[in-house]
């Protein structure tokens, strides 16, 4: 049988035995002075968190619960959230066409662009992407050869939407410029990032930047001559658009994501099948939206 | 109690300001203090979530094993941080395109670990989420009075609302494209800490 433990309440003394000692032999306080100590019982409920075993055992039950709920909530909300995206991608196309505003995007959308097109090698809009194939990012779809060209009708005119993707100071930019039926005068743009810095990159989000695009010019000489430049420093008011004041390098990300990206659209930029078509298989000027034969036979011409 | 828990949530907003005095979430102060919107907006989500991860570290603080708290502490913030930013993807998609990358950044800002480290894991989960928010204000607070400087000075504006009448630039007025500049944000917070130091002679140091 294990010994007791007493302990004189005056000095603290702990005598181990049957029994508290009659004379506590430190102060001389009798026995009466002294209490039983009873040895701890396990002193905290629960494990102890401190061995090797517990706290792998514990890492890794959190590790697991935490990473079902993450891929649970991420299920959960997979479908709302690309159905945000894609309606924020349709909403920036058409911002693009300085329609902004607009309470039911998918419809609106829908009314105003009358299709995603594939460029073909020799500037055609050909191939119709359907609207189940609808992309939310055009950096894959730019990398890998396939061009987006959207066709709109705003006001009875037709435009041309270009999706543009580029790098900016911080991280990556992209944007939509759209151009009137003569595939050459701004009509509108939209440019957005990621993480460009507030008040100065950021601004090339704001409507004041993209409106400055409107009206410029893209093409001169089989070039693209549309440039932004340092603030206050454009003198070309046909090609070139001022930068965001003190944000040059946003600013260069911008002019270059432009000029990149422009450059591969050039076959498109440069073919103005319906402004001249005398050989009359286009009658009605409609040739480019109906993409009949006679655009093909005329470019080849043209070239 | 009821004084107590008063204590713990108003002496962040001043005595104890997590900026100025515990010098935690320095680095989010310098990056979202450009513009005044950004900064109620991250002043906002950093004290709802670190009222709420102080809640869950607290109520799981008996059972953390200590060689890897700060690992559990990482982990619970950064799951919450994810959850929020893909609920608010899913149901406030416009919101969560504003906060871009500040709601990521909250998982870095060291108010977090460093109140999980230095109060929930010692105390009941109420106080630990009136801890919460007294920091996430007083941090709010900081953030806010370093925003309006920089974006009234820096660019005219509030809110994005024109302050300076256009006779002052029509005079020579000049916005000070400095004010934008990550180093002005540090040295407004420094003259935000003299002030404070002026004010509490305790805290100067000898």
């Amino acid at each position: 049988m294990a010994t007791k433990e007493f302990k004189c309440t005056v000095c603290g003394y702990v005598h181990k035995g049957d029994k508290a000692p009659e004379k506590c032999p430190v102060c001389q306080a009798p026995a009466d002075k002294f209490e039983e100590v009873t040895p701890e019982a396990p002193a905290k409920k629960g494990p102890n968190t401190n061995s090797n075993v517990y706290t792998i055992v514990y890492a890794a039950v959190m590790v697991i619960l935490v990473a079902f709920l993450l891929v649970f909530v991420s299920s959960v909300l997979k479908e709302r959230q690309d159905a945000n995206v894609k309606n924020d991608t349709k909403k920036q196309i058409l911002s693009a066409l300085n329609i902004t505003d607009v309470q039911d995007v998918a419809a609106t959308y829908a009314e105003v662009i009358k299709g995603d097109f594939l460029m073909a090698e020799n500037g055609k809009p050909s191939e119709q992407v359907e609207e189940a194939d609808f992309k939310t990012s055009y950096k894959t779809e730019f990398d890998e050869g396939r061009l987006h060209i959207f066709i709109a009708e705003v006001d009875g005119e037709r435009k041309f939407i270009i999706p543009m993707n580029g790098l900016g100071l911080w991280g990556p930019i992209w944007g939509y410029i759209a151009l009137n039926d003569d595939r050459n005068t701004v009509y509108g743009t939209y440019f957005s990032h990621q993480g460009e810095t507030p008040g100065l990159g950021a601004e090339i989000a704001a409507e004041y930047f993209q409106d400055r695009f409107i009206g410029k010019n893209v093409v001169k000489d089989d070039d693209i001559a549309l440039t932004v430049t340092k603030n206050g420093k454009a003198v070309d008011a046909r090609y070139e658009v001022d930068g965001v004041t003190a944000a040059t390098m946003t600013s260069n990300g911008v002019n270059n994501m432009i000029k990149t990206v422009l450059a591969e659209y050039m076959p498109f930029l440069t073919k103005q099948c319906c402004q001249h078509h005398e050989d009359g298989c286009c009658e009605d000027g409609e040739c480019c939206e109906a993409e009949t034969e006679c655009c093909e036979a005329e470019g080849e011409t043209n070239e | 109690m009821a004084n107590k828990n008063n204590e713990v949530l108003k002496q962040p907003l001043w005595i104890n300001n997590p900026v100025v005095v515990q010098i935690l979430g320095i680095c989010s102060a310098l990056a979202v203090t450009a513009k005044l919107e950004p900064a109620i907006v991250m002043g906002l989500s950093v004290t709802i979530i670190v009222a709420l991860s102080n809640v869950i570290i607290s109520l799981l603080r008996n059972t953390i094993p200590n060689r890897i708290r700060i690992i559990v502490q990482l982990v619970v913030v950064a799951a919450l941080v994810t959850i929020v930013s893909e609920i608010l993807k899913a149901f406030a998609y416009d919101v969560s395109v504003q906060l871009s990358v500040y709601i990521g950044l909250i998982i870095t800002n060291c108010i977090l670990m460093g109140r999980l480290e230095a109060f929930a894991m010692q105390n009941k989960p109420w106080d630990s989420f009136l801890d919460g928010i007294g920091n996430g204000l007083g941090y709010a607070a900081i953030l806010v009075i370093v925003a309006i400087v920089r974006e009234l000075l820096g660019n005219g504006t509030l809110l994005g609302f024109k302050i300076i009448p256009q006779w002052c630039y029509e005079h020579g007025y000049m916005n000070n494209g400095l004010m934008l500049m990550p180093p002005m944000a540090l040295i407004l917070v420094g003259c935000v800490i003299w002030v404070h130091r002026s004010k509490n002679k305790d805290l100067q140091e000898k």
